[in-house]
């Protein structure tokens, strides 16, 4: 594998993790528990779906086949795209989405804070300025994880259900292959296990202020990465991708 | 401490409106002007937010990202233009759950023109280019309107709204000469919000009966009737010059006038759409309580918390 | 009236360095936290504010000069003649 190749690769997955994301979130648009929360939730979509723009604009370069982002966000196959399965699972309630959020934003906070250090200009160029967006995301999702954990009865058991059912999604968080290790040896990117450490002190940390328990059961899902996506993907990319298949090559 | 009699205050008030002096919350104000003005005012927001709901529908099916992100950036803020406004109904004393309850139960009116579906991409632009041109006619003047709060809520809302109105309408140029397909995309949505988008401007007058007391306290600056006119002299222009059809045989320009006539208004549609029988009112009602009654547990999670750890504080 | 609607915030941004904090208007939120938070994202979205305040509705207390010779009751306390700036008791219907 060359070392453009591999970065296309790296590129693809960040991008398409934000794409997915922003996506979801979207959903929530005029259905949010209430009118402020709308907002901050619509905001967090908007700054993701400029991540993906960014990201896969910097893909469709690095490929050099003439694609642009727009092609590669909207004309893939489903196995093609490269998110990670977490950002592909339902909304569900607020609780849901706000510890799928949480798990999300932990893990690109350090994330982006090492790779603004990329010897690849362009990545640390939008790392930089995705770290800012993120660090406010970050701090939204935890504080509403601990509300909801220490809040109610309810609010309580609904987001330790949402954490017991979307624990099994985050090992693919750091789930590398040979792109990851090319780069990370030509110091483009940094060492995922050092992220997991962070990742795992904050999460942790969180939790206990929440009053919520990590799952004994450590039974892992992964295939995002691998373009083997959940029953979801399907419906997702259909609401995704239906304008530009029903009147393909137009402009707009 | 001098009392004054009904009379005076009124007249005082009605002068300090003739000199235009704005009036603010804790002012002396008749109860009519206070109860008009919230109930106009959170008409208003009550639009803002349902109007989430037919334009949000398209942000997930947007046909790029850039349409997508600007399209979210559009309902974001049309979220906070329903935030100014309850929060100027706050300062009449309104408390903003309450009209939002007089909204789900039928009792609180929003802009009929809402309760239309949205079926393609190209109603975004309608959506743009009609709805808020004709908001933003109704809304300029209102930035001048007598109550101080109500006024700088218009003002930053018209800020933002004229970005809305020229992004509608760019999508509708984009549409209108672009391949058939689309061209035929962008008529079939004028065809259908043309008519709604007219009924917005409210009855005639003739038909309103609060319309003069509004007008003297400055709380309505244009009769209905006459927005409507500005509104049609102003879009018909527009239309042409991107090659789209009014959807209206009677349409002529009036040289005399220097107005355009226009068709009859179906006014029975409006009345029926506005009593609850469009196309859409129920679904968006329904959403917009299921959305309350769905965040019942988190909102009150959030006070608990609160509660929680003012306890600790104070330990 | 229902204790489960959050309470009421002022908001106050100041734009620009050497500027003074400006009232902006109002929100909804749980906590000082979120009042600040929500004020980003709904008064600052064109960047309009370096620095945020926020201020529960009921703790301001104001005099409004204006009308003071015409009133026949006082309302230099509150900003706003508020039913929820208020407690009433629980068990206490139709306020």
């Amino acid at each position: 594998m060359t070392k453009n190749e591999a970065l296309f690769n790296y590129t693809l997955r960040l991008g398409d993790d934000s794409l997915i994301l922003g996506q979801r979130l979207a959903e929530w648009c005029g259905h949010g528990p209430i009118l402020e929360e709308d907002i901050a939730i619509t905001n967090i979509s908007l700054d993701l779906i400029g991540q993906a723009t960014n990201l896969l604009n910097y893909a469709a370069l690095i490929e050099n086949k003439d694609r642009n982002a727009d092609n590669i966000a909207f004309l893939r196959l489903e196995k093609e795209y490269c998110n990670i399965l977490l950002v592909e699972q339902l909304n569900g309630d607020f609780g849901d989405t706000m510890m799928r959020q949480f798990l999300f934003d932990a893990f690109r906070k350090p994330l982006f804070e090492m790779l603004q250090f990329s010897k690849d200009k362009q990545l640390a160029a939008i790392a930089e300025k995705s770290l800012k967006e993120t660090k406010y995301h970050l701090k939204h999702s935890s504080e509403w994880i601990i509300r909801l954990g220490d809040g109610t009865e309810e609010s309580h058991q609904r987001v330790q259900n949402s954490l017991t059912n979307l624990w099994r999604y985050t090992d693919e968080l750091f789930f590398t292959d040979e792109s990851d290790t090319i780069l990370s040896g030509l110091g483009i990117i940094p060492d995922f296990s050092k992220i997991k450490e962070v990742w795992y002190a904050n999460v942790t940390a969180v939790f206990e202020q929440a009053t919520l328990q990590i799952p004994a059961n450590n039974w892992q899902f992964e295939g995002g990465r691998k373009g083997r996506h959940s029953e979801h993907m399907g419906y997702l990319l259909a609401e995704l991708q239906y304008m530009q298949r029903a009147y393909p090559n137009m402009e707009w | 401490m001098k009392v004054l009699n009904t009379e005076e205050l009124n007249r005082k008030f009605q002068e300090k409106i003739d000199n235009d002096i704005k009036i603010e919350p804790n002012d002396w104000m008749p109860d009519a002007y206070r109860q008009t003005l919230i109930r106009q005012i959170s008409q208003h927001a009550h639009s803002e937010v349902v109007r989430m709901l037919p334009e949000g529908n398209w942000i997930t099916r947007a046909p790029n990202l850039r349409r997508k992100a600007v399209l979210l950036a559009k309902v974001q803020d049309e979220a906070g233009h329903g935030l100014y406004l309850y929060s100027a109904t706050e300062t009449l004393g309104a408390d903003r759950e309450d009209t939002i309850d007089d909204l789900h139960s039928g009792k609180a009116k929003y802009s009929s023109i809402f309760n239309y579906p949205t079926l393609s991409w190209a109603d975004m632009g309608a959506i743009g280019w009609l709805v808020d041109g004709a908001a933003i006619m109704n809304q300029v003047p209102l930035c001048r309107c007598s109550y101080g709060p109500y006024a700088r809520a218009m003002v930053r809302v018209c800020k933002e709204e004229s970005f809305h109105q020229r992004q509608g309408f760019e999508i509708m140029m984009k549409l209108a000469n672009g391949t058939p397909e689309q061209k035929d995309m962008a008529q079939d949505a004028l065809n259908r919000f043309w008519w709604p988008a007219l009924m917005m401007f409210g009855p005639s007058d003739d038909d309103s009966p609060n319309s003069q007391q509004s007008m003297k306290w400055k709380i309505k600056r244009f009769s209905n009737d006459d927005l409507r006119q500005q509104f049609v002299d102003a879009t018909v222009a527009q239309a042409a010059l991107i090659g789209l059809t009014i959807p209206d045989t009677d349409l002529k320009f009036d040289k005399a006038s220097g107005h355009y006539i226009f068709g009859e208004i179906n006014w029975n549609e409006f009345y029926e759409v506005v009593k609850g029988n469009g196309p859409c009112n129920k679904e968006r009602i329904n959403a917009r309580r299921k959305a309350k009654e769905n965040g019942l547990w988190v909102r009150e999670a959030a006070m608990a918390f609160s509660a929680k750890r003012a306890i600790k504080k104070s330990a | 009236m229902t204790n489960k609607d959050w309470p009421l915030w002022e908001i106050f941004i100041r734009s620009k360095q050497g500027l003074n904090h400006k009232h902006v208007g109002s929100l909804r939120a749980a906590d000082a936290e979120m009042a600040v938070e929500n004020a980003r994202d709904v008064y600052t979205r064109r960047s309009e504010g370096i620095s945020i305040w926020v201020i529960e509705s009921n703790n301001i207390h104001a005099s409004d000069s204006s009308d003071a010779d015409m009133l026949f009751e006082p309302s230099n306390t509150k900003v706003y003649r508020h039913p929820t700036f208020y407690d009433v008791p629980d068990g206490i219907s139709h306020m």
